[in-house]
């Protein structure tokens, strides 16, 4: 999968988060939760639809490295080589 | 034989519309059966009847009409009590049968009704029906009014909200403490326990401090109820409203129920099925009511401490602040710890500072024992 995929994957999750927002506007080198206005609820509601689409385990410890959306994509697909 | 009126869905609600009836004449309802859909400026809710029996007759169908609270609505009586044939009494004979979608539309488009026929099951006018005789059924646009039950308009929920807190201000006399928590043993608690859980198990870190919340209540029960008609009245069970914050701006408070009896992750599974029925606009009418207490917690947009104000008619609010990591003094040696600021804002008609502080205590100690909550 590669990093377009990972990132229509997460916008997949974000919409059902966040639908008014336009997600192709979004920075992806900004504070996500921020950005989207999310609270830790919808965060982890963000993961676990993650967790089930691309079936990568994020625990706990890392949420400090997924702050922008690029972090995000680039954990994911780093995640998905190793597994692979 | 009792009538079931339009409940009051909160401080903030004087009126409501009867969307519509779950129920019909004739049908048995039991304790908490959810009988009828009801629109306030903060949304569309399901509610429940708080007695066994029959509905003997449905007083009011839904419509358009706003709705004074205390109206009455249906007549209920017990069963074995029923002395009318309810078909009779709650459908006269060739009256139209509209849904409150189908009849709203009509009313905003002009549609004469009498001159439809439904194609809905019994013959009742729908919106297609409606949209059909219009032509409006083209125009997406003009179709979202139909989205505004789910999705109140942030003005209506916005006036709600004021008409509450300005009665708050001005009928409660208000104290505020603070205090901080050292968090080192409860978010360790909570590492040790989400690395051990999948992720869809895992806990949010709030759920701690709410638990903490019920057991410090139990043991300061003075914080925990309704002040009317001059008077406390406490509530044994710890029903806990979590603020929730919508997307389209404001918020609902609905309540946690019984977090005294629960675990953890009892607890945890009621807040995951609470926020996502808050924000789905699928809550129950006896969740906007039953709280005894409120719980804001604002942490996770960076606020250091909340200073909270009271929902009425309850006679406290728990405010929480983000855990930072500060320099903490302990027996004489510093160290670095998560430090969480919790603030009471609490009613001095129903208590007082020395009680406020109590519970303060209470909270602070309960959440050094996170194993044990």
């Amino acid at each position: 999968m590669n990093t377009d995929e990972i990132k229509q994957q997460i916008f997949n999750g974000l919409i059902d988060i966040a639908p008014e927002v336009e997600l192709d506007e979004l920075d992806p080198n900004e504070n996500l939760r921020e950005e989207l206005d999310i609270d830790s609820y919808d965060f982890l509601s963000l993961l676990i639809g993650l967790n089930e689409s691309l079936g990568v385990e994020i625990p706990e410890t890392d949420y400090e490295k997924l702050v922008s959306l690029t972090d995000l994509v680039a954990y994911l697909a780093a995640k998905l080589d190793e597994s692979r | 034989m009792a009538d079931f009126c339009m409940p009051s869905l909160g401080a903030d609600m004087t009126s409501g519309l009867l969307v519509a009836w779950r129920v019909e004449a004739g049908d048995k309802v039991e304790h908490g059966q959810i009988i009828a859909e009801i629109e306030t400026a903060k949304g569309l809710f399901e509610v429940e009847v708080f007695e066994d029996g029959v509905v003997e007759q449905l007083l009011i169908e839904p419509g358009e009409d706003q709705i004074p609270v205390g109206t009455p609505l249906a007549k209920i009586v017990a069963d074995g009590d029923v002395v009318t044939k309810p078909d009779a009494a709650a459908e006269p004979e060739g009256r139209q049968k509209v849904s409150p979608v189908a009849r709203r539309r009509a009313a905003e488009l002009g549609v004469d009704l009498t001159q439809l026929k439904g194609s809905g099951a019994d013959g009742v006018i729908q919106l297609a029906d409606v949209e059909a005789v219009a032509g409006a059924a083209e125009s997406p646009a003009k179709a979202a009014p139909t989205a505004r039950k789910i999705t109140p308009s942030a003005e209506g929920m916005r006036q709600a909200i004021a008409a509450a807190m300005s009665r708050s201000n001005s009928e409660i006399p208000h104290y505020y403490l603070a205090t901080e928590i050292d968090m080192s043993r409860a978010q360790q608690f909570l590492a040790e326990q989400n690395k051990q859980r999948s992720i869809k198990e895992r806990l949010l870190p709030v759920v701690l401090p709410l638990k903490a919340v019920a057991v410090a209540l139990q043991k300061v029960p003075q914080l925990n109820g309704y002040y009317v008609d001059g008077q406390l009245q406490q509530r044994e069970q710890v029903n806990i409203g979590f603020t929730v914050s919508l997307r389209n701006g404001g918020l609902l408070t609905p309540a946690l129920q019984g977090v005294e009896q629960m675990s953890i992750d009892q607890l945890m599974a009621a807040l995951n099925d609470l926020i996502g029925r808050t924000r789905a606009g699928k809550l129950r009418g006896s969740e906007l009511t039953s709280a005894g207490i409120t719980v804001t917690s604002l942490g996770d947009l960076g606020v250091q401490s909340v200073f909270g104000v009271i929902y009425p008619p309850q006679v406290a609010l728990i405010g929480l602040g983000k855990i930072v990591e500060r320099a903490w003094a302990e027996n004489g040696a510093l160290s670095a710890r998560p430090v969480l600021s919790a603030t009471l804002a609490a009613d001095h008609r129903a208590s007082d500072g020395l009680l406020g502080a109590k519970f303060l205590d209470a909270f602070g100690r309960a959440l050094q024992q996170p194993e044990a909550l």
